[in-house]
């Protein structure tokens, strides 16, 4: 197009600048922050600043000017937020883990928690720099929407192998290799989260306008629908063989936002939740675990609960008291009694650091995953191609959900189950599969913001000529036999169409109508 | 090291997060309303009705004073870039809405964005209480502003200005 470019007028060299500083303030902030609560960790215990907190603060600023070097090396228009929210809350984690690895002795015989959370957060940086420099357009990922299908099949399967897989606590969700430990179902998240993407952004034309109607609701065609629903079935069941209910909803969490944010019909939702609250009780009956974590959930006061030997509420109460010790504004890190509750430094580290900071520094820490979920939506809304759309939509939800079902285990809003606290709790396989996620929204949000000159990344081809939103002569045809007479109209924030209309149309009841502006 | 020191330290380190949350904050709110708060209060308030817009579709008024005489209304950044619409003496009507003469595809405009209408002298624009604002040669309109060709017009994403 011969349209002149005077776009950097508006997007050019200051603002771009602007956001890479902010940046990197952020990050130094970010850094200070997490160094101050390491040495009160230390002060708090054992009434003095750790030795090494110099290695520790360095290699964690080292980590973050990288993490930046690299986002203003191939990323220059990312998201400025994304990288110093997770920096803080990693930081905050460390410090919590090692405050943990103090009160349980574990630094006598070397090596604690939070060296090897260190170590993984390292390596999590690292693949997150991986796929920024390796990945250059996320469009790219959609041609491998049903590898990615199956190898996170795979990867979900993988627990179940013997010999691979380790049952710890009743769930079958970990395989050990060399003498590690590694929850496959994190890395599948984000394959599923591909796959989702992929799959609807082809499909939700004929999913959303093909099909019966009944009972008010447009219901899909089977043939349409049903990849997705053995996909669903699949991951639900392997997951019920593995007795892991928190991955369990988090996946079919995914499942039901990416369908509803490819539709738009709220009616998925609620089938969901329906669906959901149905196997969740069909799951209570059947397996005797669910039915405690239930149990635990209502009765968690009760003395015969919580004395229970297996399956008590100890560990929920613990934590209760411990956050009610904490009170307002804490006692102060370092000064608390967190150790009690048992997984104190993974799945419980939310009650730990409301005991320890208290409902100020409690807020801060939930206002931070807030932020990055709205970060991530705004994401999703910016980016123009419709699979990165639902493919960044989708990964925030996770953090957001993971985020939700964990904290309202913890606070006994909901039942308990065992999922991590994204970047916070002590756990490898969580922190690199959230790191990932961030070099992928900082990918997606990079090539959302470009202006569209300097859009060329050789990959795919300019935006604006995007012709892999044009519907296949297969689609087509399939919703001409449906009776659909195309009028241009794509749901959910579609922006392939382009209309210019001189006489207004007389159909007021678009889908994309609702109240954004 | 004293008790003192250490609760210093525990307020600072609060006072380090929230001003952390505060500055990412800001950023959304940024992102959301444009770079500076308007000093006006509302610029989102629709604007006061113009003087004398002669609606009716007759020939333009002859702007003496102007160079150029606009005749087209012509997109030069954005989704539609390209995309001229001519200025036939109707009022244009901008914005996400499908009854619209220009129907942005643009998550940043409002349904019912902005109008272009003949006025005294020429062609005037109008905000017709937009979310995120109407930009005039980048300054966001409280008022109807007269059109020049050349002027350049930001909704959201989408520059538009009047060509002859």
């Amino acid at each position: 197009m011969s349209a002149p470019a005077p776009a950097a007028v508006h997007y050019g060299a200051p603002r771009r600048v602007r956001y890479r500083l902010l940046e990197l303030l952020l990050i130094l902030l970010a850094v200070l922050a997490s160094v101050v609560a390491y040495a009160l960790v230390g002060l708090g215990a054992q009434n003095e600043i750790p030795a090494n907190v110099y290695q520790y603060g360095g290699w964690l600023l080292a980590l973050g000017l990288a993490a930046h070097a690299v986002v203003q090396w191939r990323a220059r228009y990312a998201d400025q937020t994304l990288l110093p929210i997770v920096t803080l809350l990693n930081g905050l984690g460390l410090a919590m883990i090692y405050r943990i690895d103090i009160a349980k002795g574990r630094l006598e015989d070397g090596g604690g928690a939070a060296g090897s959370q260190l170590i993984w957060m390292t390596l999590g940086v690292a693949l997150a720099i991986g796929v920024l420099i390796a990945l250059r357009d996320h469009r790219v990922l959609r041609r491998y929407t049903y590898t990615a299908g199956l190898a996170a099949f795979l990867l979900l399967l993988l627990p179940l192998l013997p010999g691979l897989g380790v049952t710890i606590n009743g769930a079958r969700i970990w395989i050990r290799l060399f003498g590690m430990s590694f929850q496959p179902a994190e890395i599948a998240k984000i394959l599923l989260a591909i796959f989702f993407a992929g799959y609807f952004v082809a499909y939700r034309d004929s999913i959303v306008l093909a099909g019966p109607k009944f009972l008010g609701i447009q219901w899909p065609r089977l043939r349409d629908l049903g990849p997705i629903v053995i996909a669903w079935i699949a991951s639900v069941g392997i997951l019920v063989f593995q007795r892991d209910l928190g991955t369990s909803l988090l996946i079919f969490g995914l499942f039901v936002a990416v369908l509803y944010v490819a539709t738009a019909k709220r009616t998925w939702i609620l089938l969901g939740a329906v669906f959901f609250t149905g196997g969740a009780l069909l799951a209570a009956q059947a397996f005797s675990h669910v039915q405690q974590r239930i149990d635990g959930w209502l009765h968690a006061l009760d003395p015969e609960m919580y004395n229970r030997e297996i399956g008590g509420s100890y560990q929920l109460v613990q934590g209760l008291f411990g956050m009610a010790n904490g009170g307002l504004i804490g006692t102060g890190l370092g000064r608390g009694r967190p150790d009690i509750v048992p997984y104190s430094e993974s799945d419980f580290i939310i009650a730990s650091l409301g005991e320890e900071l208290g409902l100020i520094g409690l807020f801060a820490i939930l206002m931070l995953y807030v932020l990055l979920m709205a970060r991530g939506l705004k994401t999703a809304m910016l980016v123009r191609d419709g699979f990165g759309k639902l493919f960044a939509a989708g990964i925030s939800f996770t953090i957001a959900l993971q985020c939700f079902i964990v904290v309202g285990g913890v606070t006994r809003l909901i039942p308990l189950t065992g999922l991590t606290t994204p970047f916070l709790a002590a756990g490898g396989s969580s922190l690199v599969a959230n790191w990932i996620i961030i070099g992928l929204l900082l990918r997606i949000s990079d090539n959302a913001r470009r202006p569209q000159e300097e859009f060329h990344t050789g990959v795919l081809g300019t935006v604006r000529q995007e012709t892999e939103e044009e519907p296949s002569p297969r689609r087509r045809r399939r919703e001409e036999q449906a009776g659909h007479t195309g009028t241009g109209q794509t749901p959910a924030g579609e922006d392939a169409t382009v209309i210019v209309q001189e006489v207004p149309g007389p159909e007021g009841s678009d889908p994309r109508e609702r109240g954004q502006a | 090291m004293s008790e003192l020191t250490i609760a210093a330290l525990r307020l600072g380190l609060f006072v380090l997060m929230w001003i952390f949350v505060f500055a990412v904050a800001a950023v959304l709110r940024r992102d959301l309303f444009g770079a500076r708060a308007q000093t006006g209060r509302r610029a989102t308030r629709p604007a006061k009705p113009m003087p004398q817009p002669s609606y009716e579709a007759g020939p333009i008024p002859r702007p003496e004073e102007i160079a150029a005489t606009p005749r087209h209304l012509r997109v030069v950044q954005g989704s539609l870039a390209g995309t001229t619409v001519p200025l036939s003496g109707t009022p244009i009507t901008i914005g996400r809405s499908h009854s619209s003469t220009l129907v942005l595809s643009d998550d940043f405009a409002s349904g019912r964005h902005a109008r272009i209408v003949p006025g005294e002298g020429g062609w005037w624009i109008e905000d017709a209480g937009s979310t995120n604002g109407t930009l005039v040669d980048g300054e966001r309109i409280t008022a109807p502003v007269r059109l020049r060709v050349g002027t350049r017009i930001t909704i959201g994403h989408t520059v538009m200005e009047l060509a002859p």
